[in-house]
């Protein structure tokens, strides 16, 4: 067996031998179900506890309007003094009080309108209590100014533009989300990739060096090989951690929904109903129609390949970064320094994913960060989805191989010199003359 | 006999730093071989150069009259000074990827060392970690898997460190029994009694340069100074040593007498034979005492390095 398999070798193994790796790999989508089930239990715990507001209505204008929701009740109170509803308010233990004035003109009535509360109202019931005041306010003064509402409501337009390219693709605001969903979960992956198991790589550098085995490896392999056989074998380790996490988490999901799927069924058959009315009216059906058009309309082949090739030569990027780092420092404690130069462009770059990308696809900063080696795995796994020319793609695809390549010369510099270096934090200036040696 | 390993005037910079100054060695076969020099003197560098961890500016290395190649590396077992295993693997787990790394086959790997560690009495370590060992039983692994493949030139940096004197007595043993056997040791250390007790051929490095090398014999007769301890009971012992000060350069000495003799270094001038001295002596006196003090490797060491500072 050659060096380079004997290294992936022991590195795979004794990653995925280890204890904590273990522990990690199989406890993690249980913390995330577990996680995701109390979020759930706690809203739902949230949303089932019943509020009761007051009403007091001098005006007598309004408070027909509100009525009961499943966590609101409205109680009207009448012939009482503003003081004697706050008591009776605060002693029937409700959660507040509205309070309208006597007014007559609509105008001034509407800024005199106040909620009185034990503790300050949270913010969505006062803007749910303003929409509807707001509404029934203006139906009330457009009925005053004489306007015919029935004439307004019939008059009503509702406007969904069909959109289509040039070359009579056709998609639509769903296909946007789709690809976004798609764009943006390869973009994250490779992102979180790279951090997990590109500090494990460091880790696992610095490990032999603190050990100080790496004179008694190198003495038997290239310091390049020992470098490759480490950034691959904790790939595969990182990839097949990546793969129990889905096959878990996706036993997971059907024994939760196996469990509670039932209970929902039985409980809820009325919203059952609802679902499937939705489901034949026909804008719903179109939606969904939507949706599976956007699937279909996704460039698939493209999509894989490019995931691959942007996801190992971005991956491979960073982590001969991060070997080359774990190689110039004795401890992790000195790896900060040269860590920010490595996290920046990856922050960068998927915030240049979230807000530019979903923006504008291809406009300036989505396409030029989609070139800048250091930012374009991400941004361009983001843009994909959208349909990138394929000269764009293999142009970056370029300029990032060519920047891998030199990268990798330059960990291994880097690497080569800096494993047998002991003692003393290096400066980027003494990094620079490594180079030279 | 012919050499092993010969470097022919390797330099190596680091940055303004001269690491190693055009230094030639040859190590014959089946000698040991003694690197010395103090701290930072460029000892590493010169065996990082041949392990092919390190490449050379100038100059160029041969093994075997061949010019050192990759393959050359399954030739070669090294004990570097900084060492280390491992700490959560299990020993014979590490010891078999190190061995394969030099190119044994799995089986053959597993044959070896389970002779050697039979032999170094370990056997019921396979299946520990590191970590619960002493430093000195990671030293014996780390030994075995040096010599495991039976490499015609092992290298030792400062192998006696890390352990005790029962240990490093049967370490020095196995040396000697590998010489036997037909390998030829580089051997680097500070420690000049081992260097006495093993080494056939030195080479002395000091600030990059070779200073001083060859047989460790022909150094010391070329080190000699013709100075002679001598003791003798006399009468009058400060009247004695006024006289002999007339005619002989002398030294007092370290060495006490057993009984209160005159103790004292005597340096012969030329055409002077010890047959005279002694003659002269024992006319003197009760002669109890007479050695020819024959350079240590530590005194050649300490000459040679403030010589060339």
């Amino acid at each position: 067996m050659n060096h380079l398999a004997l290294i992936i070798q022991r590195e795979y193994l004794t990653k995925v031998k280890n204890k904590s790796f273990i522990i990690m790999t199989i406890l993690s989508p249980l913390i995330m179900m577990a996680l995701v089930a109390l979020v759930a239990y706690l809203s739902q715990l949230n949303n089932t506890k019943e509020r009761t507001i007051s009403i007091l209505d001098k005006s007598a204008l309004v408070q027909e309007v509100f009525e009961d929701t499943e966590t609101t009740k409205f109680v009207v109170l009448e012939g009482m003094s503003l003081k004697e509803a706050k008591i009776a308010s605060k002693e029937s233990n409700y959660y507040g009080l509205l309070f309208i004035e006597d007014v007559n003109d609509i105008d001034t009535l509407s800024t005199r309108i106040k909620f009185f509360s034990e503790e300050p109202a949270s913010l969505s019931i006062i803007s749910d209590l303003e929409n509807k005041l707001e509404e029934e306010l203006t139906n009330l003064k457009m009925q005053e100014e004489g306007i015919d509402l029935v004439k307004i409501d019939a008059s009503k337009v509702r406007v969904n533009i069909g959109q289509e390219s040039f070359v009579g693709e056709k998609t639509s605001k769903v296909d946007s989300v789709v690809k976004l969903i798609f764009g943006g979960l390869a973009g994250y992956l490779l992102f979180m990739f790279i951090i997990i198991y590109g500090n494990m790589i460091m880790r696992s550098v610095i490990e032999e060096k603190t050990s100080r085995i790496i004179e008694v490896i190198i003495s038997s392999v290239k310091p390049m090989q020992l470098m490759l056989g480490k950034i691959i074998g904790t790939s595969l380790a990182g990839i097949t951690q990546f793969v129990i996490w889905i096959i878990l988490g996706a036993v997971l999901m059907t024994g939760m929904s196996m469990i509670f799927g039932v209970e929902l069924t039985q409980s809820n058959a009325a919203q059952q109903e609802l679902i499937k009315q939705a489901m034949e009216s026909p804008e719903v059906s179109m939606e969904i129609q939507n949706v599976l058009m956007a699937f279909y309309n996704l460039p698939i082949a493209n999509l894989i390949m490019a995931f691959i090739l942007f996801f190992v030569s971005g991956y491979l990027l960073y982590s001969s970064l991060y070997a080359a780092i774990g190689a110039a420092v004795d401890n992790e404690t000195d790896t900060q320094q040269f860590m920010l130069p490595i996290l920046m462009p990856l922050i960068l770059a998927v915030y240049i994913g979230i807000f530019t990308v979903i923006e504008d696809p291809h406009g300036t900063v989505s396409t030029v960060f989609s070139f800048i080696p250091l930012t374009s795995p991400v941004v361009m796994l983001m843009r994909i989805p959208f349909g990138v020319p394929v000269w764009q793609q293999l142009l970056s695809l370029g300029i990032l191989i060519g920047t891998f390549m030199l990268t990798v010369w330059f960990a291994a510099k880097v690497y080569r010199v800096g494993i047998l270096m002991y003692g003393k934090k290096p400066s980027y200036k003494e990094l620079y003359k490594w180079l030279k040696y | 006999m012919g050499s092993l390993l010969e470097a022919h005037a390797v330099s190596k910079k680091f940055g303004e730093h001269t690491a190693l100054n055009k230094v030639s060695i040859a190590v014959p076969k089946g000698s040991i071989f003694g690197l010395l020099g103090p701290n930072g003197a460029g000892k590493t560098t010169l065996i990082r150069i041949i392990n092919q961890i390190t490449m050379p500016d100038t100059g160029h290395v041969t093994l075997d009259g061949q010019a050192l190649q990759p393959h050359h590396i399954k030739d070669i077992g090294y004990l570097p000074e900084e060492r280390g295993l491992y700490k959560s693997m299990k020993v014979g787990e590490q010891a078999m990827y190190l061995a394969r790394l030099k190119g044994l086959s799995k089986s053959e790997a597993k044959e070896r060392l389970l002779y050697w560690f039979d032999r170094l009495e370990i056997g019921d370590w396979w299946h520990k970690k590191i970590q619960e060992l002493s430093k000195g039983m990671a030293q014996k692994v780390q030994f075995i898997v040096t010599v495991l493949h039976s490499p015609k030139l092992l290298i030792f940096d400062e192998p006696f460190s890390g352990f005790d004197p029962i240990n490093a007595n049967l370490i020095k043993d196995e040396i000697l029994n590998l010489k036997a056997q037909g390998a030829t040791v580089i051997f680097s250390t500070h420690r000049m009694e081992s260097v006495e007790e093993l080494c056939d051929h030195i080479a002395l490095i000091h600030k990059s340069n070779k200073v001083l090398d060859g047989k460790l014999t022909d150094i010391k007769r070329q080190y000699r100074s013709h100075t002679y301890e001598v003791g003798i009971r006399a009468h009058n012992h400060d009247a004695l040593q006024n006289e002999l000060a007339q005619k002989f350069e002398v030294t007092p000495t370290n060495f006490k007498s057993l009984e209160n003799d005159l103790m004292l270094n005597i340096k012969l001038s030329n055409g002077t034979t010890p047959n005279d001295l002694l003659g002269y002596l024992s006319n003197k006196g009760q002669v109890s005492h007479f050695v020819e003090l024959i350079p240590s490797a530590n005194d050649i060491f300490i000459e040679a390095v403030k010589k060339n500072s």
